[in-house]
C-alpha cells in the first residue's frame, strides 16, 4: 500500500517585510505630521502701578481710532504704508524715542495689530501701550 | 608547512531580524511623547502681521481667547474679565515665566483687550504675545 507522504508546513511567521511595514508607518507619521507653532508679536508689559516720567520730546504719540484713522503727536496724519518711514525718520531723529500707541475704545484689533506691526518693523524697541480714555 | 591559503569565512549578511523591534519602538516612542494640543475654540480668525516671532517652549505658554462677540476664554473655558487676574496670577506662580498667548479675533474691540491687559498686569503676568498669523 502507498500512503502518500504528508507534507510539513512551515511554521513560521514571515518577518522579514515587518520592518518595511514599521519605517513605511514611522514615514507617513512624520510626512503628514504638522507642527502648529504659535507666532505673535511679543510684549513686555510694564508691571502694574508703574508710571515714569518720560520728557516730551523723547515721546511720539500714536493715535487709532474707530475708524483705523493714525495720528501721531495730534498733527500729522499718515496712511499705515507711510507709517513706518515716518517713525523711522523720528527715532533716526532721536534714538531715546518712546513710541506710546493710544488706539480708542472701539477700535478693531486688526487696525491696532497693523500698526504695532509697522512700529516694530520700524525698529522702535521701546514702546509704549497706553489705556484708551472711557 | 601549515596551510595559510585557506581565510576564515566572514559571514556577509547583515543581521535584519530585530530592526522590526527598532522601528516599532521608534513609532511607539514618537506616539507616545507627542502631546496634541486642541482647543475648541472656534472661529477666532487671527490678525496678520509681518514682525512676528515664534514661540518655541509650548509648556510656558497660556492661552487667551477674546472672540468678535467680546466673549474671554481661558484654555477652553468662558472666563469674566476680573477672573483674568486671578486665574494668571496662580499660573505665573506655578511658572514664574510664563508667557500668554493673546488670541484675539481680527475684530474684536482695543477696548476689552486693553483692559484684558490691564488685569495681566495684576497679576504680573508680564509677558504677552500677541498672536498673529504671517502675512503673505
Amino acid at each position: 500500500m502507498h500512503l502518500k507522504r504528508r507534507q510539513k508546513s512551515n511554521p513560521e511567521i514571515p518577518t522579514s517585510s515587518m520592518a518595511d511595514i514599521a519605517f513605511l508607518l514611522i514615514v507617513f507619521f512624520l510626512v503628514t505630521t504638522t507642527m502648529n507653532q504659535d507666532k505673535g508679536i511679543g510684549m513686555q508689559l510694564p508691571p502694574a502701578g508703574e508710571s515714569k516720567k518720560i520728557r516730551k520730546k523723547n515721546i511720539c504719540n500714536i493715535w487709532v481710532n474707530e475708524s483705523g484713522q493714525i495720528l501721531i503727536n495730534l498733527e500729522d496724519q499718515v496712511a499705515l504704508d507711510q507709517l513706518r518711514a515716518n517713525i523711522e525718520q523720528r527715532l533716526a531723529a532721536n534714538e531715546n524715542l518712546i513710541v506710546s500707541l493710544k488706539a480708542s475704545e472701539e477700535t478693531k484689533y486688526d487696525d491696532f495689530i497693523n500698526v504695532l506691526d509697522e512700529i516694530k518693523m520700524a525698529g522702535a524697541d521701546k514702546i509704549s501701550l497706553a489705556s484708551p480714555e472711557q | 608547512m601549515p596551510d595559510f591559503s585557506r581565510k576564515a569565512k566572514v559571514g556577509e549578511t547583515i543581521p535584519t531580524s530585530s530592526m522590526a523591534d527598532i522601528a516599532f519602538l521608534l513609532l511607539v516612542f514618537f506616539m507616545v511623547s507627542t502631546v496634541f494640543v486642541r482647543f475648541r475654540v472656534t472661529g477666532i480668525v487671527l490678525p496678520k502681521a509681518e514682525k512676528i516671532e515664534e514661540l518655541k517652549k509650548r509648556r510656558m505658554i497660556s492661552y487667551l481667547w477674546v472672540s468678535a462677540d467680546r466673549k474671554i476664554y481661558i484654555d477652553d473655558k468662558l472666563a469674566d474679565l476680573p477672573q483674568v487676574a486671578n486665574i494668571f496670577y496662580d499660573r505665573r506662580v506655578k511658572e514664574p515665566r510664563t508667557i500668554v498667548s493673546l488670541k484675539c479675533d481680527f475684530r474684536a474691540p482695543y477696548g476689552l483687550i486693553s483692559r484684558v491687559l490691564e488685569q495681566l498686569r495684576e497679576a504680573d503676568a508680564l509677558r504677552v504675545n500677541f498672536a498673529a498669523d504671517k502675512r503673505g
